[in-house]
């Protein structure tokens, strides 16, 4: 068994203590280091980002509220508005309704005092119409004659008492 | 030097050790003793450059976007902190370059002896007892130096009654003392064996030529699938053992 050959041994010890001792020192001193750094630097930058990204979240649930407050506020202007709108036209409408019914009622009145001055033109000439058929009917029926004024008094007075 | 050429009239020699050879390259010696440079410290030397050109071409341009190589380079360094932290506990980052070059060299080891006429460093028990004790010895200093005197206490287990206590210390200690036995042989024999193994179907494949050679050929492809899987199954439980060992000197239990 060519392990058992105890004179390669030195060489064999010597050899691994100098090419084990160059890694090690290569290794520690060179390559770990780098890895280390970059390992390092890649967490670093991810917790970076991930920051970053919650900063940004933040922002844009920030804006959100905003635009959310924004909305509801307009909505809000736009009801009062829309209720003061209603209100004034309301208004308008009762002021024009008052204006027209108070303007009716003077037609009214007016139409009223028409008739009534038709009226008692009306009664006046029926009254003159009656005593001059009752001064006529007089004539013919008992043929006399009483003077036109008593006539007419008593016209008027039979005239009265019907009313 | 999976099918070793006909030697003579004896057909197909099947020589599964002679893989593990080790063949000097160029002699070498410091005070009268033998470091000859040897195919062992080749792949050695192979393992140390590929291990440090892929992590160096990997972080060329550290991306924040990891490219593949970046992944591969990342996701390694991860699995081992991982390891490391859930393991070890506390106070073990300091050993953490350690554990991940630990990891990374006998990874590469294992893996670069699964290429065919390659040499695989950890199938000697050499190396695999040099990080073995190297580890034990470095985590009992680490043990007396963080709890002085009171690491002997892990020797001592809780809740035990007195007449038995000198028995289960001399356990413990026992089986704390052939931790290093256990972590390198493990290694070495799951190597060694698997890569005898295939050597000795390959020779199978050889002697029983084109018409019969196909079943252990068969075999051999799927073995060498769980070979990769036993190579990087064994550097991982390597490692974590050390991870283990070093909570024990860390944290006592």
């Amino acid at each position: 068994m060519p392990q058992l050959d105890i004179t390669t041994y030195a060489s064999q010890l010597f050899w691994l203590v100098v090419c084990f001792g160059v890694l090690y020192v290569l290794l520690s001193r060179l390559a770990l280091p780098r890895i280390a750094t970059a390992l390092e630097e890649r967490r670093d930058r991810i917790a970076d980002e991930l920051d970053q990204a919650a900063q940004l979240k933040k922002q844009s649930e920030e804006v959100l509220a905003a635009y959310e407050a924004s909305l509801a506020e307009s909505r809000e202007r736009a009801h009062a508005l829309s209720q003061e709108t209603r209100h004034k036209v309301q208004q308008e409408a009762e002021a024009q309704r008052q204006k027209i019914d108070a303007e009716l009622r003077e037609k009214v009145a007016d139409a009223e005092a028409r008739i009534k001055n038709s009226r008692t033109q009306a009664r006046e000439q029926l009254q003159g119409i009656s005593s001059e058929l009752a001064g006529l009917i007089l004539q013919q029926v008992a043929g006399t004659s009483i003077p036109q004024q008593q006539i007419d008094e008593s016209v008027a007075k039979a005239l009265k008492r019907r009313e | 030097m999976f099918i070793t050429p006909a030697h003579a009239a004896s057909g197909f020699e099947i020589d599964p050790m002679h893989q593990f050879e080790i063949q000097t390259l160029l002699p070498l010696q410091i005070g009268g003793i033998d470091i000859s440079f040897t195919n062992s410290a080749a792949w050695m030397v192979i393992i140390t450059l590929a291990a440090y050109i892929f992590l160096a071409t990997a972080m060329r341009r550290s991306a924040l976007v990891p490219g593949r190589l970046q992944s591969l380079a990342e996701l390694s360094y991860e699995f081992v902190l991982n390891m490391v932290q859930q393991n070890a506990g506390k106070g073990s980052l300091p050993y953490f370059p350690f554990i991940y070059t630990l990891f990374l060299f006998i990874l590469c080891a294992n893996m670069f002896g699964m290429l065919p006429y390659a040499f695989t460093v950890t199938s000697h028990i050499a190396v695999t007892f040099a990080f073995a004790v190297f580890i034990f010895i470095g985590a009992t200093i680490i043990g007396f130096v963080k709890h002085g005197v009171g690491f002997c206490q892990f020797f001592v287990p809780k809740g035990v009654p007195i007449f038995l206590l000198p028995l289960l210390v001399v356990i413990e200690i026992i089986s704390y003392l052939t931790r290093p036995i256990s972590l390198s042989v493990r290694l070495f024999a799951n190597m060694m064996a698997g890569h005898a193994m295939l050597k000795v179907f390959a020779g199978f494949v050889g002697a029983l030529g084109i018409i019969g050679g196909w079943l252990p050929l068969g075999f051999m492809v799927a073995f060498t699938g769980l070979e990769i899987l036993i190579a990087f199954l064994q550097a991982y439980v390597f490692t974590i053992l050390t991870c283990i060992y070093l909570h024990d000197a860390l944290h006592m239990h």
